[in-house]
């Protein structure tokens, strides 16, 4: 192993208050040069809040910041990028029009007015040729996938020479193959001296990842450990502050009736490239089909095909016998699908409306009084799914956009399963979500498949996609690899065809 | 770089702050604007002791403020329920002479014809004007996404050259030979409400209007859509809400308001159809609605204090020379002092040490 080298960053006594909470609570961290520092905790235990304190997006209300031995003020994160200080966030900020080098240009500041294009582009290969980040500099942020985009903000960063490096929940948007790609990427900054801070609730990832790890709980540090010293349930239970369940049982439950068909539907994507080739599947009632890919595999417009986002360009779609070739939103609110979207903020809520108002977005026309609103028939009927769901809001009339996001999540899985859904298209259902509401999400959809409904879940998280589903289906490419039955399924096979290589199914051979 | 000072997100404003920052930045805009006063010459507190007085200290003053308080309360309504839905409608001002013309042709046309047929015919034929002006950008922005600040800004100037085409050729007033149409039936001109003023009958069809706007805004479960579309409108869809559907009836109604600005204006005051039938309402209407906070009792409020502005610097000109223009300086600031405060009432700044 790399030996560390000496403290770069010192956070002492940070407190950050919002109304209401406190979400750091004179937390101390430090940061040493050459280690990969995990972050752990739970949803709104305050880590992001502390690190944008780093990043000077926030301004703690008390306490100290030394970097490289100098007491500083971040104000913004200009004053954080001028000391060599890079956080990539969740949400990234990329401009979707531009491509990945104009993206990089803009936050360059050497280079006068006028900014060469082609050299700015030979220096983004060369960085990520060196750092192993596979990116190609001309594409279009929107053409890219999820760990694309991840990727140019790491070259982002790297360009303007950050040596402390934030990731917020990197992973999270990341498959198998793709983590370990970044963790390479991660090892080979470590190796340059650069210190990096990795903020998760993955324990096996932190533990594989990380020198060392800081817990915290409720805005607190519970304790600052050598990932070498430390196990998987130990730090679980710090995390939770009680014993977690990693396993879920899964109740047995006959198979019903086939409630979704699709015969050689095929897709393009926005480029107007071929996304989905030809697919084929059934879904059946009381059955999880676990589509298992890497990102950018076809999955957005699997999922955007089944829910009338996108029209398929060949084959067609069966639902009770009857055949159709595409539908509209509309129609599937008629046909009583529950959709969970993998872009939560963008797709799943309306996050300037109130929590109320996103909770009944599906059932208002039967809350209403003529033309009116019936606002006390409203209310009542979203009290009872913020109770049932334990969705945590101040109130029903908080805008949506002040929840966390494990709780924008209840309240859309609040607003779907609560009208019990025949058929389910949950995609990435608990992407970046911490422990807690993992397990919660993950029982209330094994729930629906008891209740008997027909569940696709759409997920990069192999582990999600081995303890939910009853199938799971590989995509490459846009093709459908294989299905084989989760119960004699091998992770190393999965992988296989994830890479692309074809597995004889048991399906195929039986 | 390093500023003395650093502006940073703040706790959300308590409730009578931000009731109190439009009243707050409308005194800072007359505060700005009294150095424009001061320029021309007369003290501030003199003119604006004359643009107030003027506009509410007497009947005739206060009569004339509510007349002008109709076509803003018509555009103000206008645009604040298109921006609901964020269907950018820059074109109430076109779509108050769409409803101009069209309630021309029936006011001009059916001399004779009882009022209690021809004025309701005008209204009618106003709304479906002005809804049918901004029913295309409509279209256009929800069939082939063209952009509808373009499509409704330009529409302006086409109807406004049309107008301008028809007053001087077909239908030029015959009579005077002037630029404008021929007179109205005098059936179709609106009954006077208050004897020896001009409030005329489009002044509470403008507040009936506003009414009907806080029921869609406040109670309505159309409104609740439209809210929805204008917060994202990709969600929406999913969710089964007819987008399409919401932005085109929102334009209609949008541009049949504005159109009834314009049925106001010719039948209650001028009883021809000219091209200077509107003093840039469709314009005002936008700050009105911004300043209103797209809220009905909001938009209200800045439609009646934008009349006060208007009418008042009329007088204020009358009486102590300051140019009138000054009430478009006075109309602009408001709205730019409104902005800062909003802006306040989410930011703050803070002194950084050293």
């Amino acid at each position: 192993m790399m030996g560390t080298g000496g403290v770069v960053v010192e956070m002492k006594g940070i407190v950050k208050r919002f109304p209401g909470v406190v979400a750091n609570d004179h937390v101390d961290l430090d940061l040493r040069s050459g280690e990969i520092h995990a972050l752990l905790g739970e949803n709104g235990a305050g880590k992001t809040t502390l690190m944008n304190v780093l990043y000077g997006l926030y301004r703690a209300d008390e306490g100290i910041i030394t970097v490289n031995g100098r007491q500083v003020t971040l104000g913004s994160p200009k004053d954080a990028i001028d000391l060599g200080i890079g956080m990539i966030h969740q949400h990234f900020a990329l401009i979707p029009p531009m491509s990945v080098t104009e993206n990089i240009m803009l936050v360059s500041k050497s280079e006068g007015i006028l900014t060469n294009p082609k050299q700015v582009e030979e220096a983004v290969s060369e960085l990520c040729e060196r750092y192993s980040l596979r990116v190609d500099p001309k594409a279009r942020i929107w053409q890219l996938s999820v760990g694309e985009q991840q990727r140019v903000e790491i070259a982002k960063a790297l360009y303007v020479g950050a040596n402390i490096l934030i990731l917020d929940e990197p992973t999270a948007v990341l498959t198998p193959q793709e983590t370990d790609q970044l963790f390479n990427t991660l090892r080979q900054m470590k190796k340059e001296g650069k210190a990096l801070v990795f903020i998760s609730h993955k324990l096996d990832e932190v533990l594989a990842i990380s020198d060392r790890i800081t817990v915290l709980r409720k805005g607190k540090v519970v304790s600052t450990v050598d990932a070498s010293q430390t196990g998987k349930i130990e730090l679980a239970k710090m995390m939770v502050g009680r014993d977690v369940v990693f396993r879920l049982s899964k109740a047995t439950v006959q198979k019903g009736a086939e409630a979704l068909r699709l015969e050689g539907v095929s897709a393009l994507d926005d480029r107007g490239l071929q996304a989905l080739k030809n697919v084929s599947f059934s879904m059946f009632e009381g059955e999880v089909l676990g589509v298992a890919g890497v990102a950018g595999n076809g999955q957005r417009q699997l999922a955007q095909v089944l829910t009338g986002m996108r029209k398929p360009t060949a084959g067609r779609i069966f639902i009770k016998g009857r055949g159709i070739t595409s539908f509209t939103p509309a129609d599937l609110l008629e046909l009583n699908f529950g959709y969970i979207p993998e872009d939560r903020i963008d797709s799943g809520a309306i996050l300037d409306l109130s929590v109320n108002d996103n909770l009944i977005l599906k059932v208002y026309p039967s809350l209403t009084k003529g033309l009116f609103l019936d606002r006390s028939a409203v209310a009542k009927y979203a009290e009872g799914l913020i109770r049932e769901f334990d969705v945590v809001t101040p109130s029903g009339d908080s805008p949506a956009k002040t929840l966390s996001g494990g709780n924008i999540q209840r309240l859309i899985l609040a607003r779907e399963l609560s009208l019990e859904p025949r058929i389910i298209v949950a995609s990435q259902p608990t992407r970046g979500l911490d422990v807690g509401a993992t397990e919660d999400i993950r029982r209330k959809l094994l729930a629906e498949r008891e209740r008997g409904s027909a569940i696709l879940l759409i997920s990069e998280d192999l582990e999600e996609i081995m303890s939910l589903s009853d199938r799971i289906a590989v995509l490459y490419e846009g093709r459908i690899m294989g299905i084989v039955p989760a119960d004699r399924a091998k992770i190393e096979e999965i992988g296989l065809m994830m890479a692309g290589t074809s597995v004889k199914s048991d399906e195929e051979a039986g | 770089m390093d500023l003395p000072f650093k502006v940073e997100k703040r706790p959300p404003a308590p409730l009578w702050l931000r009731v109190t920052a439009p009243i707050i930045s409308v005194v800072a805009a007359l505060a700005v604007c009294s150095a424009f006063i001061l320029y021309a010459g007369v003290n501030p507190l003199y003119g604006y002791y004359h643009l107030f007085a003027g506009a509410l200290g007497s009947t005739l003053g206060l009569s004339e403020t509510f007349v002008r308080f109709c076509p803003l309360l018509f555009c103000g309504v206008a645009v604040a329920l298109a921006f609901t839905a964020k269907f950018w409608n820059i074109g109430a001002e076109g779509q108050l002479y769409a409803g101009g013309l069209a309630a021309t042709f029936f006011g001009v046309s059916f001399i004779g014809a009882p009022s209690a047929l021809i004025i309701p015919l005008m209204f009618v034929s106003g709304f479906l004007g002005g809804a049918l002006w901004a029913a295309i950008p409509a279209l256009l922005k929800t069939k082939l996404k063209v952009d509808d600040v373009v499509t409704t800004l330009m529409g302006n100037w086409i109807i406004w050259y049309f107008t301008s085409y028809l007053l001087t050729g077909p239908w030029k007033n015959p009579v005077t030979v002037w630029p404008e149409s021929p007179a109205i039936a005098p059936t179709a001109e609106f009954p006077i409400l208050v004897p020896g003023t001009r409030i005329h009958l489009g002044i509470p069809v403008a507040l009936f209007c506003a009414f009907i706007y806080f029921l869609i805004y406040a109670r309505s479960s159309w409104g609740y859509e439209l809210k929805a579309i204008g917060a994202n409108p990709k969600a929406s869809n999913l969710m089964g809400i007819n987008v399409t559907r919401g932005l085109v009836t929102v334009a209609i109604l949008s541009g049949g308001i504005a159109g009834l600005a314009g049925v106001s204006e010719l039948g209650g005051i001028h009883h021809h159809m000219k091209t200077d039938l509107s003093f840039g309402f469709g314009y005002t209407g936008i700050v009105i609605a911004m300043l209103g906070g797209l809220h009905p009792i909001g938009v209200t409020a800045a439609a009646f204090l934008m009349s006060v502005i208007s009418t008042g610097s009329q007088v204020m000109y009358r009486v102590t020379g300051v140019p009138y223009p000054i009430s478009q300086v006075i109309e602009g600031m408001t709205l730019v002092c409104l902005l800062l405060g909003v802006f306040f009432t989410e930011y703050r700044i803070r002194r950084t040490r050293d």
